[in-house]
């Protein structure tokens, strides 16, 4: 866990100062909506379909038990008892009344908790990797670097107005588990010869109308340096990024026009007059943000507990386990992938019971500690092996242990047309209707790992390009209609999906999956054989015959 | 921001109102012909050509401390005078979502 300092504090309760003032003057009428909207939407303030929406930050994904509880509360004082996990470590809440706003960022602020740049034109939360100083093989605890950014860029007031909004994302492991490919920066924490910490550095990901993989405009960026090379990125996007046309404002479009030698020069020449200035990180500085991260005092354990053993002749236990449960750094211990995608629920979705009882079992076997996946679940940690037994008998009684991750219903699903203003179709009832389809688990292990990534507009919130199988809901003369691509991903091969025929109506969208999921069954060499693999090595056509030849 | 007025022509196929939400707490509402907001559908005003949907729209508009990001919405209205949402979008937000809130379920 990260322990904020004083500066942190201050800072956060004069934003639920400023903005109690603000949601005063705005409900009196002293403001307008046009002058009020740029400060709700700093404050992660959205207006949908039936509220106002409240999005939540929750930096580098990292929670504590006490931030999940408060969480909790907002849900049930503020909202109608549940909150919204996103794909860019965020929680939203759906009804929230704008009059009640500042009660709620007060309640979260005690605990540290805030909105800010959860929305708007600015930095927006740096994320990472939710497994981030746990996993196995790991460069260094992205986190540490992922605070840095976070100070450096929050209410920094050359990138509080941006042509458009800017997301960084943070991995330090060889499989990337936070999506940096799609992302405006991402960066790859890695060693030089040397031994020294430096960043591979990607620019101009991003999906939505105009997706593109994120390239590499640096190959190795010492440490020290991060924070002049961000800059420069953005000083030369704040300099060309286009602010007369929101459909290319971001800085994809930027790169993809310059093309990637003239911007990476750009940058280039920008970042020579930046470099050696006090944008230079000494190394004071970064342990001192090392030092602010605890870590848990682990126990020397057994690689194989005696629990574990027994409970292997249990085969639900054996099946959660198998899927569940990870490889942790330290002996003894696992990282556990708690799914919020029960079959038939909304992906993402957690109750306030949910999030409480969530916080009392990180507090008995996480030391306290709860993280947030950009695949819309949750994962504790450091979990002892021999608790794993028990930690699973709780999370089922909580509707949790819901062994898919990873599987053909562990699907991201944006909030579509049933809460959001932006879009044109639902992708919620699409979600349920496929896990209910594909609910056998016996069924969704033949299959193996397949991502279905769902979105109810062009803005593409639920990741459909990259999705294995994609689903993008559009609306075509008053009806909802669904395109499906395949062959996207999201890892560190990051692809966007190809289009496999014309679009298909709301009811039809769970029967063409299950032939698409047919066909590959048809189709792979072997059982190893995941679906992105059969994609490569066949194409789009022999899917596309199955689904339209007797459509 | 530019004014839903000044952003296109108004043009509508059929019978409207002029939908928002409400500023203090976000709920949907509808313009009613009391120059008034209304939560109940029924009470909505109707127009039925640009002309009256501009007005109902600029008085909608100027009321922004009761309600915000006012627009024209279509309806059915029954031969009983029975309004029901024109389309898919406005039955969402009339009825809410189609889906079990998880903490209903």
């Amino acid at each position: 866990m990260y322990a904020y300092d004083e500066i942190d504090r201050t800072l956060v309760n004069e934003r639920v100062s400023e903005f109690r003032d603000q949601v005063k003057r705005r409900l009196s009428g002293e403001l307008t909506e046009d002058e009020f909207k740029i400060l709700r939407l700093q404050n992660g303030v959205y207006l949908q379909l039936h509220a106002y929406m409240f999005r939540v930050a929750i930096p580098y994904g990292t929670l504590a038990t006490n931030q999940l509880r408060a969480l909790a509360h907002v849900a049930r004082k503020y909202d109608r008892g549940y909150g919204h996990f996103t794909t860019r470590q965020n929680i939203q809440f759906n009804w929230i009344k704008l009059a009640e706003l500042p009660d709620a960022l007060e309640d979260l602020a005690k605990v540290g908790i805030h909105a800010m740049q959860t929305s708007g034109n600015n930095m927006r939360n740096v994320t990472s990797d939710q497994w981030a100083g746990v996993a196995p093989g790991e460069i260094e605890d992205p986190r540490i670097w992922s605070e840095l950014i976070r100070q450096h860029t929050t209410l920094h007031p050359e990138f509080s107005f941006l042509p458009r909004k800017f997301k960084i994302a943070i991995t330090a492991s060889d499989h990337d588990r936070a999506a940096i490919k799609i992302h405006d920066i991402g960066l790859r924490l890695i060693k030089n010869e040397k031994g020294e910490t430096g960043f591979e550095v990607l620019v101009g990901g991003g999906l939505g109308r105009t997706p593109f993989i994120a390239k590499t405009i640096k190959h190795f960026v010492h440490g020290r340096d991060i924070l002049s090379y961000i800059e420069a990125i953005l000083r030369v996007y704040n300099q060309y990024g286009r602010r007369d046309n929101i459909y290319k404002a971001r800085i994809k479009i930027l790169v993809h026009e310059l093309g990637i030698e003239k911007f990476s020069r750009e940058v280039e020449e920008e970042w020579q007059h930046i470099r050696n200035s006090s944008l230079q990180i000494d190394d004071e500085v970064i342990e001192d943000i090392r030092s602010r991260f605890t870590y848990p005092a682990y126990e020397k354990l057994p690689h194989m507990p005696d629990e574990l053993r027994q409970a292997a002749a249990d085969p639900d236990f054996e099946a959660w386990r198998k899927n569940s449960v990870a490889p942790h750094k330290v002996q003894g211990y696992s990282i556990v992938t708690i799914s919020l995608k029960p079959i038939g629920a909304p992906p993402g979705d957690a109750t306030a019971e949910q999030m409480d009882a969530l916080a009392d079992l990180a507090d008995k076997y996480s030391f306290g500690e709860i993280r947030v996946g950009h695949e819309q679940n949750l994962a504790l940690p450091h979990v002892a092996k021999r608790d794993l037994p028990a930690l699973w008998k709780a999370l089922d009684k909580l509707g949790l242990a819901t062994p898919n991750v990873n599987l053909i219903t562990d699907i991201i699903a944006c909030p579509g047309l049933d809460y959001c203003s932006l879009a044109n179709a639902r992708s919620i009832p699409i979600a349920q209707e496929l896990t209910r389809r594909f609910a056998n688990h016996e069924l969704a292990n033949l299959i193996g790992r397949l991502h279905i990534n769902i979105s109810g507009c062009i803005n593409a919130c639920g990741h459909h390009h990259v999705g294995h199988i994609g689903i993008l809901g559009v609306e075509k003369n008053g009806e909802e209609v669904y395109q499906i691509t395949i062959g996207g991903r999201a890892d560190e091969n990051a692809a966007l999906g190809t289009l496999i025929g014309p679009g298909v109506k709301f009811d039809e969208v769970a029967d063409v999956i299950e032939d698409v999921v047919e066909a590959y069954l048809a189709l792979r060499e072997r059982p190893e054989e995941l679906f992105m693999d059969t994609v490569k090595r066949l194409g789009v056509e022999p899917f596309k015959e199955r689904v339209y030849a007797t459509r | 921001m530019t004014s839903p007025l000044e952003q296109k022509k108004i043009k509508i196929a059929g019978p409207s109102i002029v939908t928002a939400n409400r500023t203090w707490d976000g709920i949907v509402v509808y313009r009613t012909a009391a120059k008034s907001w209304s939560a109940d559908l029924s009470e909505a005003a109707i127009v039925r050509n640009s002309d009256e949907a501009k007005a109902l729209l600029a008085e909608s508009v100027a009321d922004d401390v009761g309600a915000i990001g006012p627009y024209i919405a279509p309806v059915q209205v029954g031969a009983d005078g029975k309004i029901e949402p024109g389309n898919l979008r406005e039955q969402i937000r009339r009825t809410g979502v189609t889906i079990g809130q998880p903490a209903q379920v």
